[in-house]
């Protein structure tokens, strides 16, 4: 179990916290096997892509608090999503019935001279420029790596703007070299909200935190079922509602990946229980999730209805469509906790799984409890994955492996990655909502979208036919770890690579 | 400017890697942090291309290489590049971080370039300037460092020009503008290098930049490094077009402008534009009554929040070839105070029969900008007003009642693909597309 100390103004990185790796060629039951006995090792590539940093998910979940401010203390450039969320942030705002409000961020716009001179008075005149324009709540400043080399006292800035503002300005450490762990964005996220906005319970409430991205309300009818009323966090939450969530009577991960140290952080500090099993994805993992959240909250025979009530209405059609599925070969790729939850559903489905390029891989999580280990019960319940992949989102992995392994469905969970299924004439499937697939209703959609999907062949197939690829003959004739550590094609695993 | 900025429409130095992209299996290498290359794909990239996106190489710097220096894992990447990725041309391109750890980039690529390697490197730094600026650093790195090898004993070639004009994915309509301005060059009977995007032959084509009778730039100030690095490198002149030519009357001024520039054959010049005019306004000739009758409300009058090759170029179209009168200007490309008065200067003489006082206002802070112009609009509650602008502009588009034409990044409202507003045919899409979407909103 790792300490949550929001004393300090960062976070420790996960590397540090949970031993998290970035790369890994070998089966999943040997990945499960080596977390466990704190075996894994993580080594340099030789080659690499680009990849995605901790400011991105750091904003990612701050961005949407509807009455506070980002501020990125950064040069222009690493502003570059301020639209992209301002436009899911809207979208978003639709779908939940809120009036339409624009996403407040602002760039202190870091210049050259500013990284000789200092860029802390910059930071404290564009603090008080987003507080005129905007009134918010609270303001967060997200660092970068420009900001984290100059070496500012950021903290002395803040804490004075805090004082005269009488509002939160709280930073968020999440430089870009600071984590070779781009999740560790999520956890500095959290932690600036632990830290910053999270206030002691007054009280206990009878509200369920569903810690989350901004996905559909799925937790709705559940967790209300049990007489809970469902809270979901961040996105979405206001700065008041923030500072209380303290007093609910349990947390949910949709993805221990996401919300791990937000989880740890409310059970340590305020003691907020956490539903401590993996996610609810496929029959058998809802059935166990459901039981695990009655136990929590003290109200077994509910799940239990609940659980009768799903598998009379849901798994009727979820066996015919498995029919369908019967021998396909399918790949995924993904984050490290949906990758592995996306294994489970398509186990689930009766599918079988051959492969997956999977972005990192926690050996553990901040509760410190492996009953959270979403690979381990799949591998259990539906069997081995043989090419299990950590790829660090490194596409050229991912291309090479497809291309020896030819799945009959990709599953994707990340942009630029189901494209290379479609180049090579693989139905690809990208669900943006993580909460999509969860519950009975959950698999029933998979395996809708999944049927679908491997029926609409014909723009696969044409489009594949003139794609273009940008990979040599040489990558495709390497084995796809080999720049993974020393070259050797097997990454950097004590196990075996191989398919 | 140098202050904070609410709502970019640009992004840092590193974005000059779009230009890379643009070019015909060019592959940029990105000496930076892990997320740069994501962060410019969020605000300029249109899908991955050839090779960007996630597919760029990048070292994805990391806490031990700030402190230590990132050399030696930017040299396994680059050479391990070229053994991944087929590409024409590399081209090495460096972050913050690696700017100020003062990673000797140049040495690090030199060693390649000796094996002659067809690499370039660009010592950039997110922090150090914008993409506008920057693609003219990457455009003079390829010609210094790549193309200048090929330049031994080779003479100019009589009617080949160099074009510059929107820059590659920073203008949202970059790949079809430069399909036009290709167009029409031809069409006086240039040949013409145009660089970027589909209708370039890629490399090939940069090998003869230096043999150019002369350089064309069509664009208010960013490019302009280009054109003059081209005239002291080799000698070649340059014609300087301010802003993006758009329909027929400014399309026609350009073309004459370039033929007398490189005396070309008048009559040849003057055929091609009567034919395209000819076209042009047959077009107008039928719309006219749609825009003289319509009963209902169309846009009277215009802001724009745009750089100022377009500000210029769309309300110089607008005024004259539609009678859409131009409102306060928002130029937000971050314009260098010295281009700043030719700007003003050329807004003045925006009609040719009356003295019209445009209000220009230069502040890349958008979210400021943005204030300015809903209060402005209090003025004119009766009109039907037109926003040319970006994505960010949705929300007050929505709350003034008006209709928005999106030519600006961020564009997350439209899907752009071969749509380009340069030009005699690109005039006639910006009609289609102002009223395709005034019309759309009709029960």
């Amino acid at each position: 179990m790792s300490q949550i100390n929001i004393k300090e103004p960062s976070v420790v990185i996960r590397e540090k916290r949970l031993g998290t790796i970035n790369a890994f060629t070998g089966a999943a039951s040997e990945i499960v096997e080596q977390s466990a006995k704190g075996q894994l090792k993580d080594c340099k590539r030789k080659f690499s892509q680009c990849l995605g940093c901790n400011q991105q998910q750091a904003f990612c979940q701050l961005a949407m608090i509807r009455d506070a401010v980002v501020i990125d203390h950064a040069p222009i450039g690493c502003a570059g999503e301020f639209a992209d969320f301002n436009f899911t942030y809207r979208v978003e705002q639709a779908r939940r019935d809120l009036p339409p409000a624009l996403g407040r961020y602002f760039c202190t716009n870091i210049l050259e001279k500013d990284t000789v001179f200092g860029a802390a008075k910059k930071l404290e005149e564009t603090i008080r420029l987003a507080y005129d324009r905007v009134h918010p709540n609270a303001i967060f400043v997200t660092t970068s790596c420009a900001s984290g080399i100059i070496g500012e006292d950021i903290e002395a800035v803040v804490d004075a703007a805090s004082k005269e503002l009488g509002i939160p300005v709280v930073t968020c450490t999440c430089e870009g070299f600071r984590s070779k762990i781009w999740t560790t964005g999520f956890d500095a996220a959290y932690h600036t909200v632990l830290r910053g906005i999270v206030k002691p319970a007054e009280k206990k409430t009878n509200k369920v935190n569903i810690i989350n991205f901004w996905g559909t309300h799925v937790f709705d009818d559940i967790v209300r079922r049990f007489g809970y009323e469902p809270q979901y966090i961040i996105p979405f939450s206001t700065v008041e509602e923030l500072s209380h969530v303290s007093e609910a009577a349990a947390s949910i991960h949709i993805c221990p990946s996401l919300s791990t140290y937000m989880g740890a952080g409310l059970n340590q500090l305020h003691d907020v229980p956490e539903v401590l099993v993996p996610p609810a994805y496929g029959v058998a993992g809802t059935d166990r999730w459901l039981r695990a959240f009655g136990k929590l909250v003290g109200k077994e025979e509910i799940a239990e209805e609940i659980i009768k009530e799903g598998h009379e209405k849901y798994v009727p059609e979820i066996e015919k469509l498995k029919e369908r599925f019967k021998g396909k070969r399918a790949y995924v790729t993904a984050g490290a906790a949906h990758g592995q939850a996306l294994i489970t559903l398509l186990g689930e489905l009766g599918m079988d799984v051959v492969g997956a390029a999977v972005f990192h891989h926690d050996p553990v999580y901040d509760s410190g409890d492996d009953k959270l280990d979403i690979l381990g019960q799949a591998v259990k319940n539906y069997g081995d994955v043989p090419d299990y992949r950590v790829c660090n989102k490194q596409a050229c992995e991912l291309v090479n492996a497809l291309n020896r392994i030819k799945p009959d469905l990709i599953l994707a969970r990340h942009g630029g990655m189901t494209l290379w299924g479609a180049k090579f004439g693989i139905p690809s499937l990208l669900i943006g909502d993580e909460q999509f697939g969860i519950g009975y209703k959950g698999a029933l959609n998979y395996a809708r979208r999944i049927d679908d999907a491997l029926d609409s062949i014909e723009f696969i197939k044409n489009y594949s036919k003139h794609a273009s690829n940008p990979y040599t003959k040489w990558w495709f004739d390497q084995d796809p770890g080999y720049f993974q550590g020393d070259g050797s094609g097997k990454g950097c695993a004590q196990g075996r690579g191989g398919f | 400017m140098s202050g904070a900025i609410e709502q970019p429409r640009f992004t840092c130095a590193l974005g000059a890697c779009q230009s890379v992209v643009a070019i015909k299996k060019g592959v940029p290498i990105l000496h930076s942090g892990p997320g740069c290359g994501v962060q410019v794909s969020r605000i300029i990239g249109q899908g991955e291309g050839y090779a960007g996106g996630s597919t760029m190489p990048c070292t994805n710097s990391e806490e031990a290489d700030v402190v230590f220096g990132g050399e030696k894992k930017l040299r396994n990447v680059v050479e391990n590049s070229f053994k991944v990725i087929d590409g024409d041309l590399y081209v090495v391109i460096t972050g913050c971080t690696a700017a100020i750890t003062g990673d000797d980039v140049a040495s690090v690529v030199g060693s390649f370039q000796e094996e002659d390697k067809p690499i370039v490197y660009v010592e950039e730094g997110g922090f150090k300037s914008n993409n506008y600026v920057s693609h003219s650093r990457v455009v003079n790195a390829i010609i210094d460092q790549y193309v200048d090898k090929f330049n031994e004993d080779r003479e100019v070639i009589p009617g080949l020009v160099n074009v510059f004009a929107s820059i590659p994915y920073q203008d949202p309509y970059w790949n079809g503008n430069l399909e036009q301005l290709k167009r029409v060059l031809e069409g006086i009977g240039l040949k013409v290098n145009i660089l970027f995007g589909n209708e370039s032959e890629g490399v090939s084509e940069w090998k003869s930049i230096p043999q150019a009778q002369f350089n064309i730039l069509a664009g208010t100030w960013a490019g302009l490094d280009i054109v003059k690095h081209l005239k002291r490198k080799y000698g070649t002149p340059y014609l300087h077009f301010p802003y993006a030519p758009i329909g027929a009357k400014e399309t026609s001024k350009f073309l004459r402008a370039v033929a007398e520039f490189g005396e070309l054959d008048q009559n040849k010049v003057e055929a091609f534009i009567d034919r395209e005019e000819k076209k042009f306004y047959s077009h107008i000739d039928k719309m006219a009554s749609f825009m003289l009758e319509f009963r209902y409300g169309i846009p009277r009058r215009f802001y724009s929040l745009a750089d100022a090759s377009y500000s210029l170029g769309f309300s110089k179209f607008l005024l004259n070839e539609l009678g859409i009168i131009p409102g306060i200007q928002f130029i937000v490309d971050d314009i260098p105070e010295k281009y700043q008065e030719s700007v003003l200067e050329e807004f003045s003489k925006i009609s040719d029969l009356q003295r019209r006082d445009v209000k220009v206002v230069f502040n890349p802070d958008a979210g400021l900008d943005q204030l300015e112009l809903l209060e402005d609009a209090k003025d004119y509650e009766d009109k039907r007003l037109l926003i040319l602008g970006s994505s960010w502009d949705k929300h007050i588009a929505d709350e003034l009642h008006a209709d928005l034409l999106i030519i600006s990044v961020p564009v997350q409202h439209r899907l752009v693909m071969n749509c380009g507003y340069l030009g005699y045919e690109g005039g006639l899409r910006v009609i289609e597309d102002i009223y395709d979407r005034v019309l759309a909103t009709y029960r």
